[in-house]
């Protein structure tokens, strides 16, 4: 009954509809599915300092006269297995791109909550914070807030907190789409008859806030979430591309772009291509999903 | 069009009718960026090479490395311990005020303070004695065979200049302090700095009142480093700059088929190597607790036997280096093939000494490595990490630029490092003094960050000081750089290959020591 319940949905009903929907989902689940299980699946740890074999680097992919069927995407400059590093590369920059999500997430929907609940000074406090930050491009809030914490941090501890560093920089240039539109759809709610009625009843504003008006608010939050998640794996690409990401040696898709691009004029193209064409799968099958979130969930457009 | 473009435009116009005829610029770029300004501050062949067209010294090197008159005109050796030098008369400092034999007193007194890292160039050197107001005496503690070579990079600072700027002491480089002799120049010779923007470029222009005169054509040069292999390339490649004198291994081949470009070939007189620290009685940096595992020669040995040389040179260097067994490279007096044996590659003796030596398990260590020095620099680091992990080490990269890193280790701060050491003297002396004999005051052991100390190779060393007869002196020299070959107290990975490309347009003569000259230059 459940699952007949879910097929018959709005959600299922228009997601079954969209042929580029379901290919992007598919796409989608390959990549989370690939990098999760990269530890198990991928033919060669690239981690594993000691199973590198310099004399094998720089060997192109597996249909090319030089190939080896050992490494079908090739090897890199330290003979690690491209296939390999991009399933473990994926690995790092979805785990950034969901807790950077999830971080400005939790952010920008208390801000948002409190914001719109409450009014007033604290209201125009944040919202004026919120704007101050929309005037900045989000990845040079990130540069700035990574370079501060690199500045700020022993240089010996770097490679160890990178990746706490990069989800912290990523997540608080995020959160402010979060909390405007969780404002908005709170002022809307909480003049409306049931949080008067929860009000009323002697209910707490923080109960309020979390039991009556969250869930009212949380739609269109889903649908920014979906969409931020791929900006934020291009912003973490981008910002280790500059290297000042995650480290070379712990390689994301970002970093294995740019380690390849130095090879690019020597016609070592395998390098970078693949982690490139991997980047682009990944990132354009989120947004198409976000895109139809936004379109299933959008009312008007029902 | 805004008032002020066209203000800017018609300038530019006009800077272009007025400027004569020859005014030729060279754009030159390579990787890393000078450290400072100060003449007396930090031994890095960047800063030097940067710093030499402003800063002049007594003596010079020609194109072919032999030594040539400078400020100082003529010399004569009264005694082996005294040197009488008569200075060049009508030389004027770009400030305009005149060179004389109180500049030469007073910058010796500079060089010599602890705070900087050139005080390799006046070694031997007790005092620097004003006769008159263009002759000095240099007075020796010993014999110094290889003086005249040494004091090349011992560069003259204007005395009324630095004491007007209160500049008469070296900044503090390791404390990060700025002085104005840091940030402004004032010396004697071809070029004047005109600005140093960190990071982005330094622009020269020719100095008009030069005494000497320009072998090419040049009279603006501009500076540009450009940290990225790929950018830099691509910079040549589409005209941006004239000549690159670092070229990412990997694009050697391809820029020498291009048909706007040409290739200078050359070699450097660099040998890159694995320090140790041999000092502390714990690694800083180690999974090794209450003893420091490279005091022992055995890991040392197993160290050295588990790099594979010919797969770098292969690989990472394509083709471009020549793997080492000794701390100098050839073209350095000293050098023989003799005794530049490469240690065999051999993981499994490695793990055989690493167990004889009580590690079976090997251990864990952090290389600190600069990543915008040396050629392939970050990706040899890299390599080691690879290789040494088949020997069972463990080993943390620490992979950060080359500002940050100097600091690291002059302060004593690593527990293994990768450096390249250029012989500025083209004498192995140079290198074993920096690198090997214990670390006093001057220039003994100044860049001796592993604090190695050997008695008996020091006593070779300072024997090599002052041995004014050369065959004793050969043997000498032979004798330690074998001892730290067989001691293992370095690394040694590569002695560097370094072709330069240029526009077919530019001539300029290579030079070993990876300082192009651009007085040399000739741009069509």
């Amino acid at each position: 009954m459940i699952l007949r319940g879910l097929w018959e949905h709005d959600l299922a009903w228009s997601f079954r509809r969209s042929p580029v929907t379901i290919a992007a989902a598919v796409l989608t689940l390959t990549c989370v599915g690939a990098a999760l299980a990269a530890p198990w699946l991928a033919p060669q740890d690239p981690f594993d300092m000691a199973s590198l074999n310099l004399n094998e680097a720089f060997t192109p992919p597996a249909w090319e006269e030089r190939g080896l069927r050992a490494y079908p995407l090739g090897t890199d400059n330290q003979g690690r297995d491209i296939l390999s590093t991009i399933m473990h590369g994926a690995r790092i920059s979805l785990g950034i791109g969901f807790a950077s999500v999830l971080f400005s997430l939790v952010l920008g929907v208390s801000l948002g909550l409190v914001s719109g609940y409450f009014g007033g000074r604290l209201d125009a406090l944040i919202m004026r914070v919120a704007d101050v930050q929309l005037s900045f491009p989000a990845i040079l809030i990130a540069l700035l807030i990574d370079g501060v914490a690199r500045v700020a941090l022993p240089s010996e501890r770097h490679d160890d907190i990178a990746i706490p560093v990069l989800v912290l920089a990523i997540g608080l240039a995020g959160w402010v789409h979060y909390a405007r539109t969780v404002r908005g759809s709170t002022m809307v709610e909480k003049e409306k008859e049931y949080v008067q009625a929860a009000r009323v009843i002697g209910r707490r504003p923080l109960a309020i806030m979390l039991s009556h008006v969250l869930p009212n608010v949380m739609g269109p939050v889903l649908v920014i979430a979906t969409i931020h998640i791929a900006t934020a794996i291009i912003t973490e690409a981008t910002l280790s591309f500059l290297g000042v990401g995650v480290p070379a040696t712990r390689p994301s898709l970002g970093t294995l772009i740019r380690v390849g691009n130095e090879f690019l004029y020597s016609g070592e193209w395998w390098i970078t291509v693949f982690p490139g064409a991997a980047l682009v799968i990944l990132v354009l099958s989120v947004n198409l999903l976000g895109d139809w979130l936004r379109d299933a969930l959008n009312p008007k457009l029902r | 069009m805004p008032l002020y473009r066209l203000i800017a435009a018609a300038l530019v116009a006009a800077a272009l009718t007025v400027a004569p005829a020859y005014a030729k610029t060279l754009k030159w770029a390579a990787q890393n960026d000078i450290l400072t300004l100060d003449p007396h501050s930090q031994n890095h062949a960047t800063t030097n090479s940067i710093l030499q067209h402003t800063y002049e010294g007594l003596t010079r090197y020609t194109r072919d490395y032999k030594i040539e008159p400078c400020l100082a005109v003529s010399w004569k050796e009264l005694s082996p311990t005294h040197w009488r030098f008569n200075l060049r008369k009508g030389v004027k400092f770009h400030d305009g005020s005149p060179f004389a034999a109180d500049d030469v007193v007073f910058s010796f007194g500079r060089i010599k303070q602890p705070q900087g890292t050139m005080q390799i160039y006046v070694t031997g050197i007790n005092e620097v004695k004003k006769v008159d107001d263009y002759t000095v005496d240099f007075i020796l503690s010993g014999p110094v065979p290889i003086l005249l070579r040494n004091i090349v990079d011992f560069r003259i600072m204007s005395k009324s200049w630095s004491e007007k700027n209160r500049a008469q002491n070296i900044q503090d480089y390791k404390a990060k302090e700025e002085t104005y002799a840091s940030r402004n120049t004032n010396g004697t010779g071809p070029y004047l700095i005109k600005t140093w923007e960190p990071d982005k470029r330094v622009v020269f222009a020719l100095n008009k009142q030069w005494w000497g005169k320009l072998d090419g054509n040049v009279t603006d040069v501009v500076y540009t480093p450009i940290k990225s292999d790929a950018t830099r390339v691509s910079a040549l490649l589409s005209g941006d700059v004239d000549l690159v004198t670092d070229l990412p291994t990997q694009d050697v081949e391809r820029l020498r088929k291009d048909a706007k470009l040409k290739v200078l070939d050359g070699h450097e007189v660099r040998t890159i190597f694995i320090g140790m620290d041999q000092h502390n009685d714990e690694l800083k940096y180690s999974s090794v607790k209450g003893k420091n595992p490279f005091k022992d020669v055995r890991v040392r040995r197993a160290l050295n036997m588990a790099v594979d040389r010919q797969a770098i040179r292969k690989v990472t260097m394509r083709g471009l280096s020549i793997p080492a067994g000794i701390m100098v490279a050839p073209g350095v007096h000293g050098y023989s093939k003799q005794i530049d044996i490469v240690p065999k590659y051999d993981v499994a003796a490695a793990k055989k000494l690493l167990a004889e030596a009580g590690y079976p398990e090997g251990f864990e260590f952090t290389l600190d490595c600069p990543n915008n020095r040396y050629v392939n620099d970050e990706k040899i680091c890299q390599a080691l990490v690879a290789m040494w992990a088949r020997a069972g080490l463990k080993v943390r990269l620490n992979s950060i630029p080359f500002a940050n890193f100097i600091p690291k280790i002059l302060n004593v701060d690593s527990s293994a490092y990768l450096l390249g050491w250029g012989v500025a003297t083209f004498d192995a002396l140079y290198t074993l003094q920096s690198l090997v004999r214990t670390k006093t005051t001057g220039a003994d052991g100044n860049f001796n960050q592993g604090r190695i100390s050997d008695p008996k190779l020091d006593t070779t060393i300072d024997a090599i000081k002052i041995a004014t007869d050369p065959v004793a002196r050969d043997a000498l020299l032979k004798e330690a750089l074998e001892k730290v070959r067989d001691q293992a107290y370095y690394v040694p990975l590569h002695h560097q290959l370094r072709p330069w490309a240029m526009k077919k347009s530019v001539s300029t003569v290579h030079s070993a020591d990876d300082r192009p000259q651009s007085r040399f230059a000739v741009v069509k």
